[in-house]
């Protein structure tokens, strides 16, 4: 860009000129902000106000706006100039909605707007207008791995929109579990009877489609790269071949539950009992006939145990419930009953689980004669050439026992998510400390790795709970924590034939979008469409590693002298390594040390006679700045006494503006983010948690200046604490009045 | 206004709830024209009038406040409100959309500065509330309203009120003239994402939804948990104002039951579970729950939760289908009858709120679809026989928002992969 031209406009409209000096605004952006251009306007964000701007970009080459009117949030159409570096001074949400009516506190009032337009100004003199990423690739094929439904689908999805697809699938066929069905629960209405799998179909497309190529017997040795440019070697039969792609869908799927587990059940004890694996290949051999045991036997009656293994509280087996097996049983049942209608199918179950159009298969199977019996199966025994089920019968609230040809345990999904990164990573660093043990367990670990990264964080992609690579976010299913790859289908959550269908095709529209982000240099969700990224300068570096472990997105490897090595389109922008840099070398082109440091020291400091505290409000831009936005627009009032500065995230909060703030005479300073913990909202996975951890820290920095430990609290900010944020403010303010006036005044 | 400029490669999302945003949005971020077209006043559907989400206990608006700050900065996305589709012709790639936008009477140029709200005096029932609580005529629908935009109620507007708003408002935001249009749109492809309803619990009638002040439906219940709700997020009952400590909750509200719905709405059960919380959340061990049900669905790792739910010493289960509701006039506390199917024990149970867990229903039931849209036997939208018409989220099958957002990323490649083969077959 050539050179800084600065404007302020300031807006008298909405009460601000009414409520303010707007004169005084001026002059203070003239003489304080330094500012080149100064307009007032009664209602800037009119089309005439709009126009003044425009035509001040266009006449006036002017490439640096502040803007002092409403929030941020408010009125983005209006004030949307996309090739000027903008500033928004929240006089109205900020100032004029939470400070109290009257001339009494026209003074702070006036004062608090003041401040905001120097910060205004401040921050956006040390704002670039981000340019994108020059270094950004753009390749935009998908790799897609696991060959199953799910990726089979995403493939042909993929393709099917254009795209070029890369399948690899560790066996010699396609088809994954799906294969080995016998018929699958129906999906589309009437909803009654088990349908063909389709399988062969989709196989056949994928296999013969122009778009996707298939290496079978094949696994992925090593993945190094980010979205756009990807590069994977592919272990195949005929030795390693390269694949550059866009993005990656991680499609492996499951294993069931080891049977072997359940003994109790009769599980890899008795031969009469299998699990729904087991009695799809006995139906797949039976092929309509009626259904025989694996001794040849025919079966007359059939005990499907529902949650074998599953939904166990007492922590041997697994946790979750799987979803699928109930229709799957109930399909299973019907196997039975459509080739001989005499044989007594008897389901056991404690919660029977078929939502949606489910309960029309399950009507349907009533229909048929199946019998749902609500019981806890005790154990399986062998009886005779058969076997006894022992169980509580609930509704009778009686025990009782049940015998049966064949026994069938509706065991779980186990997902095949690769290496658990929770705990590679403390065996890495056994491994780098010299421990030849633990060197010899991250080698045996490495061999169940999906994808092989070579991230400095681990080789696959984060779990998140009982080894699911799902997404903790409920309005964001598909974020993964590795930018530009996507979990699909019973990997990422247990899940149906159905459901991992439509998965896969929101991951395979996910997948593309990385690619396509990646293509122009911008961010992906959540910061989508940012052209900002992190510029780090190593000549001041200190090769600490923080910004490396802490990158909440494995965004950051090493290089051999252990500088940090940026990945931009693995990134998302959060700033948490900017937080985490302890020598401060690390910005964004619109967000850096300096954009939010000179505003803090752009403020107006009272000296500590006035009786008026200054306090900094660091505010996550998610949550807590809208939180205070609406307890503006609800007219929640709080103290003039504050000023808050949005911040993307509070894992980017750099300690020098706390001690900075500190050093400049605040007397206190409030960091408002997300909740954090187990059911953490913080949309940057850590920054919350990490900005908490940091803060625990500054104890030592506040001592050595002689200062309280309440002089800088951390609180956790929901969105809707409108009225609450406002109460935390006024209680702070109280506090710190309490404490007394900050003694570094005047040393700034 | 002027129709949006729009061609046979543009999008067409129905519906601005969770799913209709996220199918926009994501469509959008590819770099794919889109129009979202909203029939209420603001975008965030039935999600924003959620207190809490399961099994989190998250708020709803705070993917909403990421979701419209991705919209703001996406210029592929417009957005229209008060917005209906009355017809759908031509055909997968090539289709006319007849809209029709209703009246906001107020135009861009309203800042939601307020005035027009102090100067009006009539107060309507608040749509936003369930008709729990009444708001002026002139109104911001909610704090987190997207577009962020005042609204008459057409009420008002022919009358001193509408006046008087109109002389407040000091930015000629107010337009009482403003006429209903109707506009035509060229789309490649159309993604139906028109959500859900709630059944009407008053059909249920031993249940008294429509006889008793105490019986409301799980939504309702959302409203009064929420702080910013009618009631300040306190559990009070409509009958008297009393706080609810001991509060029933009656699954399959409708769901699963040929004679109302034959589906199983999904959500309900962990809804409910979730909802045991909030209780628990207002008043401790002194908040009583009882959940009435059939089958507790809390599938995949939502059994975490409920896990955690039965250990909660306030909350109790009890399967049975409650058969019937009967006022105590005394106290103004229902009893509920029924027999308990774990061991058939008879009850006739005391509570002093009734939370019906009423079921889903599309949205789109009693609105005319274009013809060649196909629907199941309970409304739910499967698509359009063409292959160019797609259903998202609650439209398609009773869905909680994960899985309605990953049904609406779905459709959104499906309406990606129209646009690209009309794109491809045009050559450009």
């Amino acid at each position: 860009m050539s050179e800084m031209k600065t404007a302020a406009y300031i807006c008298s409209g909405c009460g601000l000129g009414d409520k303010l000096d707007v004169a005084q605004l001026s002059r203070i952006a003239q003489k304080e902000g330094k500012m080149a251009l100064v307009r007032e306007h009664a209602f800037l964000c009119s089309e005439e106000g709009v126009q003044m701007i425009r035509d001040d970009i266009d006449r006036e080459a002017v490439t640096h706006i502040c803007i002092a009117a409403c929030s941020r949030r408010a009125k983005t159409e209006a004030f949307h100039f996309p090739t000027v570096a903008m500033s928004r001074a929240n006089l109205r949400e900020g100032v004029i909605w939470v400070v109290a009516e009257g001339d009494q506190h026209d003074e702070v009032r006036q004062e608090m707007a003041d401040d905001y337009l120097r910060m205004g100004c401040a921050e956006v003199k040390k704002m670039k207008l981000p340019q994108g990423n020059p270094a950004h690739a753009d390749n935009r094929r998908i790799l897609v791995v696991g060959g199953g439904i799910s990726g089979l689908t995403a493939a042909l999805e993929s393709a099917e929109a254009g795209y070029e697809a890369v399948i690899v699938e560790r066996e010699a066929q396609l088809g994954g579990w799906a294969a080995r069905l016998w018929k699958r629960v129906p999906f589309r209405q009437p909803y009654a009877e088990p349908q063909d799998t389709g399988l062969s179909e989709l196989a056949a497309r994928v296999s013969s489609h122009p778009r996707i190529r298939v290496h079978l017997n094949s696994t992925i040795a090593e993945t190094s790269g980010a979205p756009g440019r990807f590069s994977v070697q592919v272990a195949g039969p005929s030795g390693t071949i390269t694949e550059q792609v866009g993005a990656i869908i991680q499609a492996t799927g499951f294993d069931t539950y080891d049977l072997g587990k359940l003994p109790e059940l009769g599980g890899g004890k008795l031969p009469n009992v299998t699990d729904q694996a087991g009695l799809e290949a006995l139906a797949r051999t039976a092929n309509g006939t009626p259904i025989k045991r694996a001794d040849g036997k025919s079966v007359q009656n059939v005990v499907f145990v529902q949650c074998a293994g599953q939904r166990d509280a007492s922590g041997m087996h697994l946790p979750y419930c799987s979803g699928h097996c109930c229709a799957t049983s109930v399909k299973q049942a019907m196997y039975f009953k459509d080739a001989n209608p005499q044989v007594d199918t008897v389901v056991m179950y404690t919660d029977l689980r078929l939502p949606g159009m489910g309960e029309d298969f399950y009507r349907s199977a009533q229909r048929k004669g199946v019998t749902f019996t609500k019981g806890k199966v005790a154990s399986v025994e062998a009886e005779g050439d058969g076997c006894a089920v022992s169980f509580r019968d609930l509704i009778l609230d009686e025990d009782a026992v049940i015998a049966a040809d064949l026994v069938v345990l509706a065991t779980g999904q186990v997902p095949s998510a690769g290496v658990d990164l929770d705990a590679w990573n403390p065996i890495v660093t056994a491994a780098e400390g010299g421990s030849e043990e633990a060197r010899q367990k991250k080698a045996e670990m490495q061999k169940i790795s999906v994808l092989n990264l070579n991230y400095r964080q681990g080789p696959d992609i984060p779990q998140l709970k009982h080894g699911f690579s799902d997404s903790h976010f409920i309005c964001f299913p598909y974020e993964t924590r590795r930018t530009g790859i996507y979990a699909a289908g019973p990997v990422r959550r247990p899940m149906d034939m159905l459901q991992a269908t439509e998965d896969a095709t929101g991951a395979a529209l996910k997948a593309i979008q990385a690619a396509e982000n990646a293509s122009l240099g911008r961010a992906a969700h959540p910061r989508s469409g940012d052209l900002s990224y992190p510029v780090a300068r190593l000549e001041g570096c200190t090769q600490c590693k923080r910004c490396t472990v802490e990158c909440p997105f494995g965004a950051i490897d090493e290089d051999e002298k252990r500088f940090p090595v940026f990945n931009e389109s693995r990134c998302r922008r959060c700033g948490t390594c900017m937080g985490a840099c302890p020598v401060r070398v690390i910005s964004f082109e619109n967000y850096s040390v300096d954009t939010v440091g000179m505003q803090i020291k752009a403020v107006d400091m009272p000296d500590e006679f006035s009786e008026k505290p200054r306090i900094l409000i660091l505010a996550c831009e998610n949550d807590a700045y809208p939180a205070l936005d609406m307890a503006g627009l609800q007219r929640h009032l709080y103290s003039a006494f504050v000023r808050a500065i949005p911040v993307r995230c509070l894992g980017s909060v750099n300690t020098i503006w706390i001690t900075d703030a500190l050093n400049s005479g605040y007397d206190g300073v409030m960091m408002m983010g997300c909740k954090h913990g187990d059911d953490y909202q913080c949309h940057f996975v850590k920054g919350s948690e990490l900005a908490n951890y940091r803060m625990s820290k500054i104890d030592d920095t506040l001592k050595q200046l002689g200062l309280e430990p309440e002089r800088v609290t951390t609180c956790e900010v929901a969105i809707t604490d409108n009225a609450r944020v406002a109460r935390l403010i006024n209680e702070y303010v109280e506090k710190i009045t309490e404490i007394g006036m900050s003694p570094m005044k005047g040393f700034g | 206004m002027t129709a949006p400029i729009s061609t046979n490669q543009t999008i067409l999302v129905v519906g601005g709830g969770i799913s209709g945003m996220t199918a926009a949005l994501e469509a959008a971020e590819c770099g794919k024209q889109v129009i979202l077209a909203e029939r209420n006043t603001s975008l965030g559907g039935r999600t924003a009038l959620l207190y809490r989400y399961f099994p989190k206990m998250c708020h709803p608006t705070c993917g909403l406040e990421i979701n419209l700050r991705r919209l703001k900065n996406n210029r592929n996305l417009r957005v229209l409100t008060q917005t209906e589709v009355v017809s759908v012709t031509g055909q997968r790639g090539d289709y006319t959309v007849a809209l029709k936008i209703s009246p906001r009477y107020v135009n861009a140029n309203c800042t939601a500065c307020g005035e027009c709200a102090k100067a009006v005096e009539t107060e309507i029932s608040n749509p936003y509330e369930y008709g729990l609580a009444k708001t002026r005529a002139a109104y911001l629908p909610h704090a987190m309203a997207y577009p962020q935009r005042y609204v008459l109620d057409p009420s008002i507007v022919s009358t001193a009120d509408g006046e008087k708003a109109r002389a407040a408002c000091k930015y000629d935001a107010i337009e009482l003239g403003m006429q209903p249009e109707t506009v035509e749109l060229k789309v490649g492809t159309v993604v139906w994402a028109t959500g859900w309803k709630p059944y009407d619990a008053a059909k249920i009638q031993p249940y008294g939804y429509d006889r008793f002040d105490n019986v409301v439906t799980s939504l309702e219940f959302e409203r009064l948990a929420d702080p910013h709700g009618p009631t300040g997020g306190k559990l009070l009952r409509p009958s008297d104002g009393k706080e609810a400590r001991n509060i029933a909750f009656i699954q399959c509200a409708g769901s699963r039951d040929e004679n109302h719905l034959r589906h199983c709405s999904r959500i309900c059960c962990m809804a409910s579970l979730k909802q045991t919380q909030y209780a628990r959340e207002a008043y401790g061990e002194e908040g009583k729950s009882t959940v009435y049900y059939i089958d507790i669905r809390s599938i995949d790792r939502l059994e975490d939760f409920y896990l955690r739910v039965q250990q909660d010493p306030t909350v109790k289960f009890i399967k049975s289908k409650v058969a019937s509701i009967k006022l105590d006039e005394a106290s103004g506390d229902l009893i509920l009858h029924g027999v308990d199917t774990e061991g058939y024990h008879r009850y006739a149970a005391q509570h002093d709120l009734v939370v019906l867990a009423v079921g889903m229903e599309p949205e789109s039931n009693g609105i005319a679809l274009p013809a060649d849209i196909v629907t199941d036997s309970s409304g739910f939208i499967e698509g359009a026989a063409d292959g160019g018409q797609f259903a998202a989220g609650a439209a398609s099958s009773p869905l909680d928002v994960n899985r309605s957002v990953q049904s609406a990323t779905a459709a959104a490649l499906h309406a990606i992969q129209v646009v690209h083969q009309t794109a491809a077959a045009e050559g450009a």
